[in-house]
């Protein structure tokens, strides 16, 4: 049987999305997939477009890209729209004139922001938000504006105020309604809302009904309202609203709703079973559902039924809830159902702090036994207990205010147990995943928030299912017995955090002094390297000092990478990856004299291998007296600054990201933290440095630096997240400092950056109210221990080659000069490197490292194949 | 020295906690100093798992009742009285005789 032509008509999120589930489908072989867009690019994360206006480009808000379809046999086509259906003869044909069969069609088309019929709309600067275009140009408009007003004061329009904000711009919200986001708040909750974003210094005009748009005298326009008053502004951005793009339906007799939309069924059929309508464009129930969650489910449904091939048994799409939680302007808000009480009968509880600025109203129904709906606003933190409750029918609490009301005199909150749950309950509707896949998930092996985000995806897109997916995982992993411990070993009954806490505030110095208050038994290598760490952290002790060698784990005890073969690598210091040429030449020489491996390492330095114990001193001592240091490239510590060659030399280059390297990498290094860290500075968005995948990650824009933090390569590669833009060295440093610090205090054992972020309560918001806003109080103390630990820094190395008695140990034997007689060498690209088993039976010619390089007649060469 | 012991270097040598290798008749031997106890402990120097002489710079600690060294290579735990490798039987390792005599570190040569 041939394959069946799947044509689907837009590529926004759910269009997509679409596209993906089929691709997942055991049936999928059974389909050919053709995709047509209007837009420019491939589906793009339309939901978090204002970070466009923070530092994300339209590459970071991308949901897919070529490679993905065309490994995957899609055939996409863009700007390029659709304007003709044949149902008859079942083909579309596009704007360009290219015709395409179909058997099933899936219209994916979206909407298309509304703009009210206002004289004077049509000039420029008067602008829209919605696609990526339109945000390029609200960007050049911006650059010559200084006045900018939204017309329309709901979701979207909000987000577009915050942009204009952060574009720098006197921002001025102008809404037909009585008051702000009509659909979602009630009154009480928009007056709140109002409040808030007034104090933000964003105006609000209420109840103002354009009237007209003309020239302006202090600036570009004056909008006229109906009330006879008047508004001036250079840039005018509407988000009054958006309506589904249906006319391929209307144009070609598909049903359609009265005020739009393109009419489905439960399987998301319209009125021609071979044509299917998802996401924005479709009208169910008389309802268009403009969230991405609905459309996601419609996507899901409209594979089930066009992979079930009619034979029934498919998924169907029965509504969906439009319930919200976000942040706008910075304020929290939240809406639950049936908000404005509509329902018969209903009551309310209201909440109304009018000085915390908090806002809370229940919806209950008749009886005052169900909860029909919610709005929060300023604490939102009921948000996923009541979404639940309502979700799930489930009966309310004796006294339901106490799901509202503060609690008093330190009792817990009426709240919801998790256990309480069906497993059926959706715990996040983003990804669509159950308590029961919650659960599976840990009995599975799952023990942590990351551990689930990685196998459910649940709390990967908005985050606002996070404390309860926690709450079902440790409920989870106690109720499998799972005592939910974090002692780092049997030695201690303590978490790492929690020595690092005891160890820095009863300022304990040494292993011994917190094995005798602390623990039992005599350490391990889980707790000694750990331990030694979080002193190293504190009080950056040399790290051979008696009382903490045998903290030291394998790479650390000898200030040396050990190989696989027991012999060490060298790695000096080279900052910000720039050296001299004398300095290489010193490397070369180095290496030379002691018959060593040379490389360059990822880190932009020289690694030099197979050193033996008793050459490490002798080697050193010539980087030393060269003016090399230790590059730590055997600690969990800082390990490199990684630049890009910057505005010195580079044609494209906006700041000096070498010397800012540097200088960076000089204020860190010696650092030891829970793992190691890797920094990059670049010089321009092109980020030819990779700061995208470092701890900590600078970018160099026209305004200041960007800093992104939390990133990874490695096993699990992970990209940083941006944390702050347009910072000057000083402020940059001050925030780096104190992140640095906080990571050291509360990070896991072994946990990197990137772990301890997804782990992190509150996330990124969290982590940058500890840092920016000092929201613990506690950045002028990690300043200080940064500043300790700068303070203190010494070249190990050079410390231990000016102490003969640290020196005694760096040799194979205590009582013999004799060297290990296992090690064997053969040559390879003309240096040499260990033998290997088979090589060593087979007695291939081994090598003498040294003579192999400086004896050119005596060689006798091992060709390895 | 009619038992064969062999004096290998000072106890004032050795690191409290830490191993130091000694070469005893062409063989490697790895010396341990458990200080909690002032207790010695000698086995083979050769890790059998990662196939190097590294066993001396491993880390110390215990595992319930047992002393051990953790190979720095892949973190073995080798039980320092008996020379057992806890996580994989076939590789346990030979023991020696060690002793502190007049501030002296011996071991006894077969």
């Amino acid at each position: 049987m041939s394959k069946q032509r799947i044509v689907v008509v837009g590529n926004g999120m759910v269009g997509h999305k679409f596209i993906d589930n089929l691709l997942q489908d055991e049936k999928r072989d059974d389909f050919e997939i053709v995709t047509f867009s209007e837009e420019p690019r491939l589906a793009y994360d339309r939901v978090q477009l204002s970070a466009y206006f923070s530092g994300s480009t339209a590459a970071d808000l991308a949901m897919t890209d070529e490679g993905y379809y065309n490994q995957n046999g899609v055939n996409f086509v863009l700007s390029d729209k659709v304007v003709e259906i044949n149902k008859a003869d079942k083909y579309v044909v596009t704007e360009n004139g290219r015709k395409e069969a179909y058997d099933k069609l899936v219209l994916a088309t979206g909407s298309f922001p509304f703009v009210p019929p206002i004289p004077g709309k049509d000039q420029e600067h008067c602008l829209v938000y919605r696609t990526i275009e339109d945000l390029e140009a609200i960007t050049a408009s911006a650059k010559e504006s200084k006045v900018g007003v939204v017309v329309g004061g709901g979701l979207l329009g909000l987000e577009a105020a915050n942009a204009l904000k952060n574009l720098g711009l006197k921002t001025h919200v102008v809404e037909f309604a009585p008051r702000l986001m009509a659909v979602q708040l009630d009154e009480g909750g928009g007056k709140l809302l109002r409040g808030k974003i007034e104090e933000l210094g964003v105006e609000v005009h209420t109840e103002k009904n354009t009237q007209e748009i003309v020239a302006g005298e202090e600036c570009r326009f004056r909008m006229n309202f109906a009330d006879g008053s008047f508004l001036e502004t250079d840039m005018i951005l509407f988000s009054a609203g958006i309506r589904p793009q249906d006319e391929l339906a209307r144009q070609f007799e598909l049903e359609t709703g009265e005020r739009g939309g393109i009419v489905i069924n439960n399987n998301c059929q319209t009125s021609d079973e071979n044509i299917y309508a998802i996401g924005e464009c479709a009208l169910w129930g008389g309802r268009i559902f403009g969230l991405v969650a609905p459309g996601y489910t419609m996507a899901k449904v409209a594979v089930s039924h066009i992979a079930s091939q009619g034979q029934g048994g498919s998924e169907e799409f029965t509504g969906a809830d439009m319930s919200t939680k976000l942040k706008l302007l910075g304020v929290d808000v939240a809406s639950i159902g049936d908000a404005h009480g509509n329902t018969p009968g209903a009551q309310s509880y209201t909440y109304n702090d009018e000085v915390g600025q908090v806002y809370k109203r229940l919806i209950v129904s008749e009886d005052g036994k169900k909860l029909l709906g919610a709005v929060l606003v300023g604490d939102v933190e009921a948000y996923g207990n009541l979404l639940q409750m309502m979700l799930n029918d489930m009966d309310l609490p004796e006294s339901p205010e106490g799901l509202i009301l503060p609690s008093v005199d330190g009792a817990a909150s009426a709240g919801l147990g998790v256990d309480a749950l069906p497993e059926t309950a959706i715990i996040c509707s983003c990804y669509d995943v159950t308590k029961g896949q919650l659960q599976e998930a840990v009995a599975n092996g799952a023990v942590d928030m990351a551990g689930i985000k990685a196998t459910t995806n649940a709390s990967t897109g908005c985050g606002g299912c996070a404390a309860l997916a926690k709450q079902v995982l440790d409920s989870e992993l106690s109720s499998l017995g799972y005592e939910v411990k974090n002692d780092i070993c049997e030695h201690f009954e303590y978490s790492r955090k929690e020595l690092a806490d005891i160890i820095r505030v009863k300022k304990i110095k040494t292993f011994d002094e917190l094995l005798e208050s602390h623990g039992k038994g005599h350490g391990c290598d889980i707790c000694k390297p750990a331990v030694g760490s979080i002193l190293a952290s504190f009080w950056n002790d040399y790290i051979l000092k008696e009382e903490h060698m045998s903290l030291q784990d394998t790479n650390d005890i000898y200030l040396g990478n050990m190989q696989k073969d027991g012999t060490y690598s060298v790695v000096p210091r080279v900052a910000g990856g720039e050296i001299t040429p004398e300095k290489l030449i010193v490397l070369g020489e180095v290496a030379k004299e002691f018959g060593l491996y040379t490389k360059v390492t990822g880190g932009q330095r020289i690694d030099l291998f197979g050193a033996q114990l008793q050459d490490l001193p002798l080697i050193w001592k010539k980087l030393v007296d060269a003016g090399f240091e230790t590059g730590h490239a055997y600690g969990k510590s800082v390990r490199t600054v990684k630049s890009c060659v910057g505005s010195t030399w580079c044609r494209y280059g906006v700041k000096d990201s070498v010397g800012f390297a540097i200088d960076i990498e000089d204020r860190y290094k010696g650092l030891r933290s829970p793992h190691k860290l890797k920094f990059a500075v670049s010089g321009c968005t092109r980020e030819c440095a990779e700061a995208q995948c470092k701890d900590v990650g600078v970018i160099a824009t026209e305004n200041g630096w960007n800093l992104y933090v939390c990133g990874n390569g490695g096993m699990r590669p992970r990209h940083a997240d941006l944390f702050a833009t347009d910072l000057d060295d000083e402020t940059l440093i001050k925030y780096v400092d104190r992140f640095l610090m906080f990571y050291v205090r509360t990070a896991d054992r072994l946990q990197r950056t990137s772990v301890w972020l997804e782990n992190l309560e509150g996330g990124l918001d969290y982590l940058r109210e500890v840092i920016i806003e000092d929201k613990l109080g506690i950045c002028e103390e990690l300043e200080t221990e940064m500043a300790a630990n700068i303070g203190n820094y010494q070249c190990e190395w050079k410390t231990t080659i000016e102490n003969p008695e640290k020196l005694k140990r760096f040799s194979h034997f205590i009582n013999s000069d004799e060297r290990d007689s296992n090690l064997a060498f053969v040559k390879e690209r003309g240096q040499i490197r260990p033998a290997t088993k088979e090589e060593r039976i087979a007695a291939v010619e081994i090598v003498d490292a040294v003579e192999a390089l400086n004896s050119a007649e005596s060689i006798a060469e091992a060709e390895v194949a | 020295m009619s038992d064969n012991w062999k004096t290998i270097c000072a106890k004032a040598d050795l690191t409290p906690n830490t191993g130091v290798c000694a070469l005893l008749e062409g063989e490697q031997v790895a010396i341990f100093w458990e200080s909690k106890n002032d207790k010695l402990y000698a086995v083979s120097n050769y890790d059998p798992v990662g196939e190097a002489n590294v066993l001396s710079r491993g880390i110390m600690g215990s595992i319930g009742e047992k002393i051990v060294v953790a190979s720095p290579l892949y973190k073995q735990h080798f039980c320092l009285e008996t020379g057992a490798c806890l996580e994989e039987e076939e590789h346990s390792l030979k023991t020696y005789s060690v002793r502190e005599l007049d501030g002296e570190v011996q071991l006894q040569v077969a």
